[in-house]
């Protein structure tokens, strides 16, 4: 077991190293600090001085090692554009992206988990049968034309919600802009979370549909039957608690796919998130952010996935992750 | 070696399997529905030049005096059936060659995903040991990261080193190489499962005994009997594959206004939807969702035909 944790961090730092050496080449290929420092008229030689003194003359590795240095003491540069440190930036903007893809996957546990058990209980019945066709259809439109005409409807035509930005926040415990606790910011909240909802949705009935079919043709549970355990007790206590493990782990996978939709979302709604902040970073070129938001998304990706592996390989001794003999 | 070659490669499955397919898929009203329904879209594409009522290459094709007329029930313009956009061409012929294009691009980015699936696969599974170990840990980081992902930052990456006159030359390009190479690991894993689970039956020992050399072994021995979980997956992939790069189209880091995928023209539809210009995003989404979903009707139908074991729903 201590093996496997052991291995299992191994590779999330590996990961990490990796994603930080593409971010300081990113840093490094895009633009020339020099050239933003000092404007056109320094001659050739005062530059030259310069890059010696800010150390960009110097090998790659060397340069690379004094990056992660500074990145591992919580400095990854200055953002061009705002004049204030990367991180700083990122983090004023991470609540946003944090209480959307939250409630997004509120609304999609609500969702999901009765549809997926229903379907998986009755797998005959014509409901069943048409949850998951109204899946695959869900499967099969992207999220941003989901979004454009959700907004188009709800925002434009009817006039019923606001159609972009994060509208009132409040303070909570003083680091914390939420946009959870009035009126407005709810109202603000709730086209994109839908939104995220409406196609992550599909995936996890789909998910636990077949995980708990499985589950439900085992053995424990023929014997639960044979006991005389009531049907609601079988399906929501015995059947249910094994069906969510594996959801939750492939659920923990899916927060790439999470990171990815929220950029779609945060542009369409201009949802001052991470994800619009990057789209923003990226017309501006500028490179410091854009490689800062690679670490932080990065590091926030390693950690979930590795959390959710460790875990389930705690509570679940079977699982040697898929693939390994060793 | 011909006596035993013969029996072995299967090489006249191949039309009994399609027949079979064929003639259980003839059974089931929505898959054979939704079959016709990609076959057209499939003629349509490779057709448009000839059925698109304005070359696109032609000077006239874009006209601003015509820009963004209404379809013809509401303009009673029969020039253009569905209206036209705001560069005043025409959307029928410009949804014509958008479909054209997204199929195109879907198809060679799921071709680069087979043929690394494929070499790394058969890799992994037949040789085994350290190689196979490093390789699925390898593909295992890579699916981590969700495609959508890795292409958004490697594109909005690429667009900022090239700046974006260049970038557009490039595009088509880049999304074929982006998507092609991001999703690998789903076709190496099914056909190292598939590999490990052949290497074991007696053809393979009868081949390596004859001295057949490995890679023929791999390529012709083995590989033709991993069809049936191949073609389970490439319809989802191909539609997996439009969709992202619909996706990153509409972001703005894929095909270019002036060469328009569907994706591109929905995201320069919106701008227009809210100015009462309904037509020019809503009938590109139509066919992006309707060839989409037919898609992934025909994927989910082909894997509980095929073979239920492999995937559990996941995209």
């Amino acid at each position: 077991m201590l093996s496997f944790v052991l291995r299992r961090l191994l590779q999330a730092v590996l990961v990490l190293l990796t994603i930080s050496f593409a971010s300081f080449m990113i840093q490094g290929k895009l633009g020339d600090p020099v050239r933003q420092m000092v404007g056109t008229s320094v001659s050739v030689e005062q530059r030259e001085a310069l890059r010696d003194e800010l150390g960009l003359n110097d090998p790659t590795l060397v340069q690379y090692g004094r990056f992660l240095g500074q990145a591992l003491q919580g400095d990854l540069g200055t953002s061009y554009y705002y004049k204030e440190s990367t991180l700083t930036v990122i983090a004023n903007r991470l609540p946003a992206t944090l209480e959307l893809s939250f409630c997004a996957l509120v609304l999609v546990i609500v969702m999901a988990t009765p549809l997926g058990v229903f379907a998986a209980i009755n797998p005959k019945n014509w409901l069943s049968r048409s949850i998951l066709l109204f899946s695959t259809l869900g499967l099969s439109i992207p999220i941003f034309i989901v979004a454009v005409f959700l907004m188009y409807f709800f925002a434009i035509e009817w006039r019923l919600l606001p159609s972009f930005g994060r509208g009132d926040t409040t303070q909570v415990l003083g680091l914390w802009q939420s946009g959870l606790f009035n009126k407005d910011g709810l109202m603000h909240l709730l086209l994109p979370s839908v939104s995220l909802a409406f196609v992550m949705t599909p995936i996890f009935i789909r998910l636990i549909r077949a995980e708990m079919i499985d589950v439900l043709q085992s053995d424990y549970i023929r014997f639960a039957w044979s006991k005389g355990i009531s049907a609601p007790r079988i399906y929501f206590i015995h059947a249910l608690k094994n069906t969510m493990l594996p959801v939750i782990t492939v659920g923990g996978i899916q927060t790439g796919t999470l990171i990815a939709y929220t950029i779609l979302t945060e542009s369409i709604f201009q949802w001052p998130g991470m994800g619009f902040l990057f789209m923003d970073a990226v017309t501006r070129v500028d490179a410091p952010l854009i490689s800062a938001y690679l670490i932080v998304v990065g590091l926030i990706f390693v950690v979930t996935n590795t959390l959710v592996d460790v875990v389930y390989g705690l509570v679940n001794p079977r699982v040697r992750i898929p693939g390994y003999s060793a | 070696m011909n006596i035993l070659h013969r029996p072995l490669i299967p090489t006249s499955t191949k039309p009994t399997r399609l027949r079979h397919i064929l003639s259980a898929i003839r059974g089931d009203k929505l898959a054979l529905f939704a079959l016709l329904i990609f076959a057209f879209y499939c003629l349509v594409a490779l057709l448009a030049p000839l059925l698109a009522p304005y070359d696109s290459s032609s000077n006239d094709f874009m006209d601003l005096l015509n820009a963004e007329l209404p379809p013809y029930w509401q303009s009673g313009d029969s020039r253009f059936l569905l209206g036209t956009d705001t560069q005043g061409r025409d959307l029928l012929s410009v949804i014509l060659y958008g479909t054209r294009l997204s199929l195109t691009i879907g198809v060679c980015a799921v071709l680069i995903q087979l043929l690394l699936g494929v070499c790394i696969g058969l890799l992994s599974g037949y040789i085994g040991g350290r190689l196979d170990t490093f390789l699925m840990r390898c593909a295992d980081i890579q699916l981590s990261f969700s495609t959508m992902m890795v292409a958004i930052v490697v594109l909005a990456v690429f667009q900022a080193l090239f700046g974006n006159a260049a970038y557009q030359q490039l595009a088509m390009l880049m999304l074929i190489i982006v998507l092609g190479i991001a999703e690998w690991p789903i076709f190496a894993r099914i056909i190292r499962a598939c590999v490990l689970a052949e290497k074991e039956k007696e053809y393979v020992d009868a081949a390596r005994i004859m001295g057949v050399s490995k890679v023929r072994i791999m390529f012709r021995h083995i590989l033709p009997n991993t069809v049936s979980p191949i073609l389970v997956i490439l319809t989802i992939q191909i539609a997996n594959a439009i969709v992202a790069e619909a996706a990153l189209s509409f972001l703005g880091l894929g095909m270019p206004p002036t060469q328009p995928s569907l994706g591109a023209l929905i995201s320069s539809g919106v701008n227009y939807l809210f100015s009462g210009a309904w037509w020019i995003a809503v009938f590109p989404s139509i066919t992006l969702i309707i060839l989409i979903f037919v898609m992934n009707l025909l994927g989910d139908w082909l894997r509980d035909h095929l073979n239920p074991q492999t995937g559990k729903g996941v995209p």
